[in-house]
């Protein structure tokens, strides 16, 4: 059969742009760690942590995390079903149509265009965009994999297509708004039903876009790496349908101790903890997968990108589903431990595993080699490292701040009042804001490896050979 | 099976991820925001108060100040009583946050007088020195617009007047943020609620001029009263402070409940032996002299 050719303009466009986002998201994170710690950092009306923080989670998510997404997406859907993408116009549509998005929502945002819910703060004009973007992806992606010409949807597309479908649910309900204006909106649900909704969304959102699209990847990447299959296809299967089946029950751990009922918040705690299970299936599915290969660990840098990423990801559903229990949130939410956690997932597993994409694919896009090995296990070093900074730091602050919240005196009083538990926090933000810049110079030296890639790598020779190993 | 027919597998798949949905996100509607849990004295927002409410909002307040008391001891004792669903019903959308980078502020309303607002507005660090909150005195030069409130009013269906409306001219965003602050939480009468009394006589521990510590008790007052009375007790936000017009009994009782109505916090969660080293600061503090 003759060799279809498969659309890799696009996925080279989707690459360049979307790290281009990371690399905002990731500078505007540090910056905004920069404004915790020191106040005259801020500059009102527009930059200030206020309007900041929201941009530099939603690049993250959106701009780096989405668009990651579509770059590998696009990619594997076209290998896996061994045909070209369904529409090349549309994906042409849909790149610039997602700047467009991004710009657009980085200048609503800065303007103070909010609707306050976290991860989704973007006003109605731009909930409307980012609906279309989607549907003209899933579109592209569904169609293709239904004129597919191999007939056994591998691992990836499950978990690509459950992606599809979640996110367009979770957004959409989440999104409904009374518009008063262009740039203004009041939530469709009030209070304590806005809470829930919200937190069905906001958990599940790391369900649908950091979760499921990862672990495409991954199941995808790391045997393309390794050049060895997946160690169980029956554990693949298992751990598919019940993790999209549990996560959805979670969100409300957000909301333990809130007015939410006692009935959505202990269902949250009990899908949490089960989560585990599902969770763990994959990771012990790619650690079973290395199986007589874990000396590929120090010979190859995507493997050492693709199995740290997958501990994170283990280490983050032991940690969730310990978070998500009663007494230990009493203890522990609202301190810093929380955001510690959310970015061992952002800067540990979501980011890693992208990471090792990109490095996977640049060189195929291009048909040239990667300009240094050292410089990316330098990268991996780097990232390693600023994420541990970031995340230990805050996670002993967390604690420290946890206990002196809860000190009472003898007498029934409270030991320290609100600000003697602030001051302490001062060295510890400090500590993660050079964390966050430790991470940042990761992502500088890897964009300027894949940029000397593009420009000085040296040809491949068919059949691609990179730096990698076998493909 | 479903291997192979992908509509098939994103039947399975969306079957799968709406059973949870529709049990904890769509049923809690049946009781969440209905009779059940319907609180009577909990009123809308005022125009003004709405406004202050989208400037909380615009300006990201909510990335650093959460508004939800939990039930839990030392939550309540710093914050005031735990937060109830019926609270919240006017809420679109909710601002419960997710980290306290600053105190929660579900039960700031009536906490402080307006003066204070306006002057931790101004300059947060003027008031609690090492706090890093910045400025918000630019709020004071944009006004407000009546057409746009009335909008807002209509779109979520809040009684207004349009004496109301007509308020808004002469006042700025940070008088609208301040009303809005006053509004949190102060619905219930939980404050009147909380007021503790201590059983007993009231004992004054440090009783005579051997036990006096003022150096050390300075320290407290500065602390915890000095922002609004001043750091010579000359006053500013509160009146000017004259211990000789209290017994040591009153002038406890003042610092430890607070007086609801006037805009005194109460500083019972500081612990007797905090409010009696203050109470004798008051007392014993002479103006004009030197004290280090």
């Amino acid at each position: 059969m003759e060799k279809p050719v498969y659309n890799t303009d696009i996925v080279r466009s989707f690459v360049h742009w979307s790290l281009l986002w990371g690399l905002v998201a990731i500078l505007v994170g540090v910056i905004v760690s920069l404004q915790m710690v020191e106040p005259d950092l801020n500059f009102p009306p527009y930059l200030t942590f206020g309007r900041l923080r929201p941009i530099h989670t939603n690049a993250g998510i959106y701009g780096w995390g989405v668009g990651v997404i579509f770059a590998t997406f696009i990619y594997m859907v076209q290998r896996l079903c061994k045909t070209p993408l369904w529409s090349n116009k549309l994906a042409k549509f849909q790149l610039w149509f997602f700047n467009a998005t991004i710009i657009a929502s980085a200048i609503t945002l800065l303007l103070g265009y909010t609707t306050s819910k976290e991860y989704h703060e973007m006003e109605w004009p731009i909930d409307v965009m980012v609906v279309i973007l989607w549907v003209v992806f899933a579109v592209n992606i569904l169609m293709t994999i239904l004129k597919r010409q191999e007939e056994q949807m591998y691992i990836s597309l499950w978990y690509m297509m459950a992606a599809l479908v979640g996110v367009a649910i979770l957004y959409l309900v989440n999104a409904a708004a009374l518009p008063v204006s262009l740039f203004k909106s009041y939530s469709a649900y009030a209070g304590t039903n806005d809470a829930n909704v919200h937190w069905w969304f906001g958990h599940n959102a790391v369900a649908m876009a950091l979760t499921a699209p990862p672990l495409a990847m991954f199941y995808y990447f790391l045997p393309k790496t390794t050049g060895v299959p997946i160690y169980s296809h029956r554990l693949s299967i298992i751990a598919f349908w019940s993790l999209i089946f549990m996560y959805l029950w979670t969100g409300a751990h957000h909301l333990l101790w809130t007015p939410v009922p006692d009935w959505v918040q202990t269902l949250a705690m009990a899908f949490s903890v089960m989560l585990i299970a599902p969770s763990w299936g994959s990771v012990f599915n790619g650690y079973l997968s290395m199986n007589g290969q874990w000396h590929q660990m120090k010979e190859n840098y995507l493997v050492k990108f693709l199995i740290i990423g997958l501990t994170f990801y283990g280490l983050q559903t032991l940690q969730g589903p310990m978070q998500a229990i009663r007494s230990f949130s009493a203890f522990i939410h609202y301190t810093d431990w929380v955001p510690a956690h959310i970015h061992m997932g952002t800067m540990g597993w979501v980011s890693m595993i992208s990471y090792a994409s990109i490095y996977y694919l640049v060189p195929r896009i291009y048909g040239r080699e990667l300009y240094s090995v050292p410089l990316a296990n330098m990268h991996f070093w780097l990232t390693l490292v600023g994420q541990l900074v970031w995340s230990i730091s805050l996670w002993v602050a967390g604690v420290l701040q946890a206990g002196m919240w809860n000190a009472t005196n003898s007498d029934g009083s409270l030991t320290y009042t609100f600000m003697e538990t602030m001051v302490e926090m001062y060295p510890y933000w400090w500590a993660r804001a050079a964390g966050g810049f430790i991470f940042f110079l990761g992502i500088i030296i890897f964009i300027y490896n894949l940029f000397m890639t593009v420009r000085k790598g040296k040809d491949v020779v068919a059949p691609i050979v990179t730096a990698a190993g076998r493909n | 099976m479903w291997e192979k027919k992908p509509l098939l597998l994103i039947a399975l798949a969306t079957a799968a991820i709406l059973v949870g949905t529709t049990i904890t996100m769509v049923l809690p509607f049946a009781w969440v925001n209905t009779e059940t849990d319907r609180i009577a004295s909990v009123t809308p927002y005022t125009p003004l108060q709405q406004e202050g409410r989208d400037i909380y909002i615009r300006e990201g307040c909510n990335n650093c100040h959460t508004q939800t008391i939990r039930p839990l001891v030392t939550e309540v004792l710093r914050y005031g009583d735990y937060s109830k669903s019926g609270e919240f019903v006017y809420d679109r959308p909710f601002l419960w946050g997710s980290k306290r980078t600053g105190p929660d502020l579900a039960r700031i309303g009536g906490k402080y007088p307006d003066a204070w607002h306006y002057k931790h507005m101004d300059s947060p660090r003027s008031m609690v020195p090492k706090s890093n909150m910045y400025d918000y005195a630019w709020l004071r030069k944009s006004t407000l617009d009546p057409v746009m409130s009335e909008r807002k009013m209509k779109v979520l269906g809040f009684p207004y007047t349009q004496e109301q409306l007509a308020q808004l001219k002469g006042k700025n965003e940070l008088d609208a943020v301040v009303a809005y602050l006053q509004k949190l939480g102060s619905d219930i009468a939980w404050r009147k609620a909380a007021e503790v009394t201590i059983v007993g006589e009231l004992k004054n521990p440090y009783p005579d001029t051997a036990h006096r510590s003022m150096e050390e008790w300075e320290v407290i007052y500065s602390e915890h009263c000095a922002a609004c009375h001043g750091g010579h007790l000359e006053g500013e936000i509160g009146p000017h402070l004259d211990g000789a017009n209290y017994t040591d009994e009153e002038l406890f009782s003042l610092i430890f409940n607070g007086i609801p109505d006037g805009g005194m916090p109460a500083f019972s969660s500081l612990g007797t032996n905090k409010v009696w080293k203050i109470t004798n600061f008051v007392k014993y503090y002479v103006q004009g002299e030197d004290h280090p």
